[in-house]
């Protein structure tokens, strides 16, 4: 008898009875259901929406002809700005790429870390920047006005063309360093040497064997500038002003002001169709990187400035570099304590004053309105929210992750679909609120909850994706060796996971919470005016006239700009190497 | 052909070379050897034109090059792992220089498959190079380097990541293209059989100095120091004292009293290094080193006894491990290292 209780018992283990198989099934498909949920109630179903509404045959019929110039206006435009942003960031990243691939000069970690911040700096501070520095109050046009006593500001920077393309260098610089300037670091130098030893002068050498192989990464890192600026949204919004409109735009100005939700969904629709055909392109030359390039490591192609073309090469990127990253970052805050506003009636005696009356205006509703919301509420609102994206995306991302770390067929299969959010443009997901829930059964656009959601909808992708490594780095052994010497499966995973995860834990925390203050795109759709987030905020003071409006941007900018940077620091400092590339 | 002439180079502010000259003569292939990290690879660089040296000169045939780039010194390298280029076929690899020319497109086609046949590559231009073995990428470098007909060869330890029985195929290969080709050639390795094995003549670098320059077998009579003989793998080598000097040495040692005869001149009573080479020596009863056994391997046709005292000898017979025994060394495998 004994016997046989065993030997069942066994066959159980083995062979998984009908109930084990439910139950191995539940607890398999457990981790996914929040996510699932979550995804398909605020991600997929509002695409739907929005795919309807742009695309059943009523609304397209009934499609105005000035509607079709619209979209083919916003079309030429979104692609002409890519290009040329892309083509200057190419200007720009291709010799900064080879600056720190291949040289060794003082200050080069912090230069490094420089241009590597914008990446992830929310969008209004960069404008609230660049417009520190070059817009009609900015440094430079004040300076030149005080000194060729002029009475208007003499460069027209903000709301040109050419503050969206610098603006896009900015943020897209550090791609390029970093994909290709990887690729050129880990280039085997003998390579280029034995070009040269069979007869290739330097430039033959570069031209037949260095830029062939580092075509693929190359022109993924292009792909990506380009699929960013394609995307881009509060540079154009902000910096761009009301002359210019790419898709991104466009889409946020049909929903917003001038509600015509079915142009928005076709726009939004359109702008789909080529993010998802770059990202198939970018998808194939990426795993062709991998085949292309045979790694080194025993010689270092790093080497100081010797000759005097090198240490003008060196100087001079570093110097570009260095203007191009810390001007715009330094001028905000700088500009935020100074008033050089000309006292009222004598218009060109610019007046100097260090001041903190810009900070203290901050706790001031000055216009006694309903919709004036003092700075200081919107920063309480933004750390809130910030703070339920951490809770929210962090509750959400950690079963799945957990659940990806020893990915089976079912964690495979779904896998794709966790990233595809991060395919849709932030505009995309605001809108998709918008025509999903601004009718029962799901009435939530009054509601402040979208602002956290949509943000968690940003950040999930990249919390699962640097939770994950962390998590599967963890072999299963030190588990087992753990629950055999008599710890219970919750002190296991307190004792063995937790000190590793933590560490990551904390970044995609940080990273989340980073993510949330900055948010523009989406929030600027569905933030309720009310309530607005911090960078609406300093959207609304940005475009309001006067020397305190434009002083208050600058303070919230610069407490923005602070937070995050501490944040990105941060960041780096936990992240793993290696989780959270490109 | 080619004269070096007091080539210095400092590594990390450490002298790396101090002062190395040698010459390689027409159709000769000389063998740098030395331990890793002694520099020769390095050398090879400042002799190819990849980098400089802080002092001294590269002439060939007496023209100073210190001034001609790597790329119009006609010199082929083949380097350690090869660096092939990856982006480009097997054929588009060996025709690189010969491009490079800017020969005419049949002349390229021609001389890339002469090369290639000389390495029995033929049939391989179409392949990528990723896709090779070790052997055929081997081959591949070799035919990229000779196709171009350079005026001098140099090898970088080309050999060092193959497994025996192709490293040593692929030597012989290798010596019979260098003779027939008649090309100098500057061969580094750190392996004392690969350089015997294919050099007409040996360099021996250490400290940053050439400390023995000769053919493999002077090289081998006479390793000139205890440390080439040690590097070079030759046999025991023991520390004694001069304790007589007529015609022959007696030397005193921590193994035992040796009678021997060299040319250098010694005082009574001055510290020498003794050589014992472990073969020629025979089991005897009135041997003149005594020993126990510690260790017996037995390797072919005979066994490799060590003692206690760390020495090691190969005997036609095994003695016991355990047993004490005396070893009768004819003066003929006993050298005075100077």
């Amino acid at each position: 008898m004994r016997q046989r209780d065993n030997e069942s018992a066994s066959q159980r283990v083995g062979k998984s009875t009908q109930g084990g198989f439910a139950e191995s099934l539940i607890r398999r498909i457990a981790p996914w259901l929040g996510v699932s949920l979550f995804l398909g109630l605020f991600f997929f179903c509002p695409l739907a929406r929005i795919l309807w509404l742009g695309l059943n045959p009523a609304s397209l019929l009934t499609i105005a002809p000035d509607s079709l110039l619209i979209i083919r206006h916003s079309l030429l435009f979104t692609f002409y700005q890519a290009c040329l942003s892309t083509l200057l960031t190419l200007l720009v990243g291709l010799p900064a790429a080879y600056l720190f691939a291949r040289f060794d000069f003082r200050g080069k970690p912090l230069l490094r870390l420089l241009t590597a911040i914008p990446f992830m700096l929310p969008t209004v501070v960069a404008a609230a920047g660049f417009n520190a520095l070059l817009g009609p109050r900015g440094w430079v046009n004040l300076g030149l006005m005080q000194l060729f006593g002029l009475e208007s500001a003499p460069i027209t920077f903000v709301h040109t063309l050419w503050a969206i393309l610098f603006a896009h260098v900015f943020y897209n610089t550090t791609i390029l360093i970093r994909v290709v300037g990887n690729a050129l670091a880990h280039l085997d130098p003998r390579l280029e040497q034995a070009a040269r030893i069979l007869g290739a002068d330097a430039r033959r050498a570069f031209w037949q064997v260095t830029l062939p192989l580092l075509r693929p990464s190359i022109l993924a890192a292009s792909l990506l500038v380009f699929l960013f600026d394609f995307t881009s949204f509060g540079v154009i919004l902000l910096l761009g002003g009301p002359r210019f409109a790419t898709l991104e735009v466009e889409i946020y100005k049909q929903a917003i002001q001038i509600f015509n939700l079915p142009l928005a969904a076709l726009l939004t629709f359109i702008q789909l169709l080529f993010t998802l055909a770059f990202s198939i392109v970018y998808g194939r030359i990426v795993t062709g990187v991998a085949v292309t390039t045979t790694p080194h490591t025993a010689q270092s192609n790093l080497r100081r400035a010797r000759a005097w073309r090198e240490k003008l090469f060196v100087g001079g990127m570093a110097s570009l570099l260095l203007a191009l990253f810390l001007l715009p970052m330094a001028s905000l805050p700088l500009r935020s304590v100074a008033r050089l506003e000309a006292a009222r009636g004598e218009r060109t005696a610019v007046g100097y004053d260090l001041t903190s009356n810009y900070y203290t205006e901050l706790f001031v509703n000055r216009l006694d309105s309903l919709f004036y919301v003092p700075p200081f509420k919107a920063l309480t609102n933004s750390l809130l929210y910030a703070t339920m994206t951490v809770v929210l995306s962090l509750a959400l991302g950690f079963p799945v992750a957990s659940a990806l770390a020893r990915p089976g067929r079912l964690e495979r299969f779904l896998d794709p679909f966790l990233m595809l959010p991060l395919g849709a443009s932030a505009v995309t997901l605001g809108l998709g609120f918008i025509v999903a829930f601004n009718q029962p059964p799901l009435a939530l656009i009054r509601s402040p909850l979208l602002v956290p959601i949509a943000h968690t909808l940003i950040a999930l992708p990249f919390v699962i994706r640097s939770l994950q490594p962390a998590l599967a780095s963890i072999p299963d052994r030190l588990r087992q060796a753990a629950t055999s010497l008599g710890a219970s499966p919750l002190r296991t995973w307190f004792t063995v996971d937790w000190p590793i995860v933590s560490r990551a834990t904390l970044a995609a925390a940080i990273f989340a919470f980073t993510v949330s203050l900055g948010e523009f795109g989406a929030t600027a759709l569905v933030s309720r005016p009310e309530y607005p987030t911090l960078p609406i905020a300093i959207y609304r003071f940005l475009s309001q006239p006067g020397g305190l409006n434009y002083g208050q941007a600058m303070d919230m900018a610069t407490i923005l700009m602070v937070v995050c940077g501490a944040g990105i620091l941060l960041i780096e400092r936990f992240r793993l190497p290696g989780a959270g590339e490109f | 052909m080619l004269q070096l002439l007091d080539i210095a180079k400092d590594y990390e502010n450490r002298p790396l070379l101090r002062g190395i000259s040698f010459t390689v003569a027409a159709n000769e292939t000389v063998c740098l050897l030395g331990a890793s990290g002694s520099g020769k690879s390095t050398l090879l660089r400042i002799i190819a034109g990849l980098e400089t040296c802080e002092q001294g000169t590269v002439a060939w045939q007496g023209q100073d090059l210190s001034s001609a780039p790597a790329h119009l010194r006609n010199f082929g390298l083949v380097f350690q792992d090869y660096a092939l280029f990856p982006h480009l076929s097997v054929f588009k690899n060996v025709a690189f220089g010969l491009q490079m020319q800017n020969l005419s497109r049949p002349e390229i086609e021609r001389r890339t498959r002469e090369a290639m046949t000389q390495v029995n590559l033929s049939g391989f231009e179409q392949r990528h190079v990723t896709e090779l073995s070790g052997g055929e990428q081997q081959r591949v470098a070799l035919a990229r380097a000779l196709a171009p007909r350079p005026r001098l060869l140099m090898f970088d330890e080309p050999l060092g990541a193959l497994d025996r029985a192709l490293r040593d195929r692929l030597l012989d290969e290798l010596r019979g293209i260098l003779h027939a080709t008649r090309v100098p050639a500057i061969y580094v390795t750190h392996d004392q059989e690969e350089a015997f094995a294919i050099a007409d003549r040996v360099l021996l670098l250490h400290e940053g100095k050439i400390v023995r320059d000769g053919s493999p077998a002077e090289v081998w009579n006479e390793p000139g120091s205890a440390w080439a003989a040690r590097f070079l793998g030759l046999g025991n080598i023991v520390e004694g004292v001069v304790r007589l000097k007529v015609e022959t040495l007696k030397v005193e040692t921590r193994a035992g009293g040796f009678v021997l005869r060299c040319g250098h001149a010694h005082q009574t009573g001055e510290k020498v290094n003794l050589l014992l080479r472990p073969s020629g020596v025979r089991l005897a009863a009135d041997g003149n080193l005594r020993g126990v056994v510690t260790d017996v391997v037995f390797q072919q046709a005979r066994f490799k006894v060590t003692l206690e005292n760390g020495l090691y000898f190969y005997l036609p017979e095994a003695p016991k491990i355990g047993e004490a025994i005396a070893i009768s060394i004819p003066p003929s495998e006993v050298h005075c290292l100077a």
